[in-house]
């Protein structure tokens, strides 16, 4: 059964000072299963942090529509967590503060909320640091806390959006065994960007490539690596081959991207 | 010496009040000294005279307090209006596309202007006093802040949204508490500016105040009791400041961290 459905979504911005209109996404379908986790991967550029946004419902499709448990998506809620690239912790609340934004969003009773959000600083690893601020926080760190922050408020899919492109390459694998681990054990459905290829193939269930713009879906991939998956699952043949298929899949759209 | 490297706290110190005692030291060298005539400037000695004169036989506290209550009350009540407003203004487009034409061209009002009129309108009491204040700080707070509230970090709102947040949530859980520094950075550079509108308020039409004292001593040419008068300003000027700074600094410690 599918939770998710993006059907034919499509986006094109308008001219910026009587320009042309720049179409980022040409008409996308695309189902998710209940606790899948899918990877979009593609050059930059290519539309698939459109795509998630309007998933999100930060922005909204020129056509199309998106629905979630069968209730189209009109625009943001606590349905649909994401982590964004960027570090998006709010600088002035700490660390469990973060965490807790959204459940007292929600208006959840203090006792419930506290015990969640330990509970999920617990699980990212984070504790000790409930009382820092962001800024007091490396990087990795930020971005654990977005994780928890965007869990805690159990959202039926959770949505990140290059949520390690700014890490360094062993951060980077930390993070992604992290998230790996947790979902692995909470079952969550995940839709992850990335334009990493190692990284879109060790989180996936199915790798979602796209062409570069005008965006579209190019293939999907199902990755039927045994879990739990350790990092060393990234040095067996099965892995390697996935990895060659992909790269060659990417570095065509990545060519045509340049030659825009 | 290197571009933007940092000094320790101590030389930091050492080296401003140096500048205070260069300063003194060439008002009193250019006095003292017989290059300037006394009849247009006084010395240092003949102003620490003065002043202490004005404390002690002429009620100068009595001014002192007055003054102080005005730029307060001034500077409070136009806070109370400016503040809300310019979030809303920065907030929500169609009401900053409604007030900021408006804001704009009322900030150039020069308050000093308004004195004659503000004398006709509200009389020459404590009223006139504060409404010059008002108007000289007013639409200066509404529109900084506006600027600072629209400039919040937009994945921050985002990221607000995405966890649930409705709209109103998003201004008081995001826009507000991410601009509060800017917000209190602009207070305390709206209350310098206030000073010198207090000033010009007292000029005209007041019985009591600091800027009452100077204009009186003008028809005494009393210049040390000026320039004393002067001083105090600045160095009540610098107290405010300096709270000014460190209670930001302590309520906003999450942006130094």
């Amino acid at each position: 059964m599918s939770e998710l459905i993006v059907k034919s979504v499509s986006r094109i911005f308008p001219g910026v000072h009587g320009g042309k209109p720049v179409t980022a996404l040409q008409p996308t379908d695309l189902d998710i299963a209940k606790n899948d986790f899918v990877t979009v991967l593609g050059p930059s550029g290519c539309g698939k942090s459109t795509l998630l946004r309007i998933i999100a419902g930060l922005d909204k499709p020129t056509t199309g529509t998106v629905t979630l448990e069968g209730k189209q998506i009109t625009g943001p809620g606590a349905d649909r967590g994401m982590v964004f690239q960027s570090y998006t912790l709010f600088p002035w609340l700490s660390i469990r503060e973060n965490v807790a934004f959204g459940l007292r969003e929600r208006g959840i009773a203090a006792k419930e909320k506290w015990d969640i959000v330990d509970s999920y600083i617990d699980k990212v690893g984070l504790r000790g640091f409930e009382n820092h601020w962001p800024k007091q926080l490396s990087g990795g760190m930020q971005q654990r806390t977005a994780i928890a922050r965007a869990l805690a408020n159990d959202p039926k899919i959770l949505l990140l959006d290059e949520p390690f492109g700014a890490l360094d390459n062993q951060t980077r694998g930390l993070m992604q065994e992290l998230l790996l681990g947790i979902w692995e054990r909470e079952q969550k459905t995940v839709i992850f960007v990335t334009h990493d290829i190692e990284e879109a193939v060790f989180m996936a269930n199915r790798v979602v490539t796209m062409t570069a713009r005008p965006g579209r879906i190019k293939s999907i991939t199902p990755v039927d690596l045994p879990h739990p998956r350790h990092y060393t699952v990234k040095a067996s043949p099965e892995f390697s081959a996935l990895r060659l298929k992909l790269t060659e899949e990417i570095r065509s759209e990545a060519i045509a991207a340049a030659h825009e | 010496m290197q571009p933007l490297q940092p000094i320790s706290a101590r030389l930091r110190v050492l080296l401003g009040i140096l500048f205070f005692v260069l300063f003194f030291a060439g008002w009193a060298y250019a006095t003292l000294g017989g290059f300037v005539s006394r009849t247009f400037l006084a010395d240092p000695l003949t102003m620490l005279q003065d002043g202490y004169d004005l404390l002690v036989n002429q009620g100068f506290a009595y001014d002192i307090g007055m003054t102080i209550w005005r730029v307060v009350g001034g500077f409070v009540l136009s806070a109370i209006i400016a503040v809300p407003l310019g979030i809303l203004m920065g907030a929500y487009k169609p009401i900053e596309a409604l007030l900021e034409p408006f804001v704009s061209f009322a900030r150039y009002l020069p308050a000093s202007a308004f004195v004659p009129l503000l004398i006709l309108w509200a009389g020459i009491g404590e009223m006139q006093k504060l409404l010059v204040i008002f108007i000289g700080a007013v639409f200066q707070i509404i529109l900084m802040i506006a600027v600072s509230v629209a400039g919040t970090r937009r994945d921050l709102m985002e990221a607000a949204y995405t966890l649930g947040a409705t709209d109103s949530g998003v201004v008081r859980r995001v826009l507000i508490p991410s601009s509060a520094p800017d917000i209190a950075e602009t207070l305390r550079l709206v209350l310098g500016w206030a000073w010198t509108y207090v000033i010009v308020a007292e000029l005209i039409g007041a019985s009591s105040g600091i800027g009452y004292m100077i204009i009186n001593s003008q028809a005494l040419l009393a210049t040390g009791q000026i320039i004393f008068g002067i001083i105090v300003i600045g160095i009540i000027g610098l107290i405010s400041d300096f709270a000014f700074r460190s209670l930001n600094r302590k309520l906003f410690a999450w942006r130094l961290a």
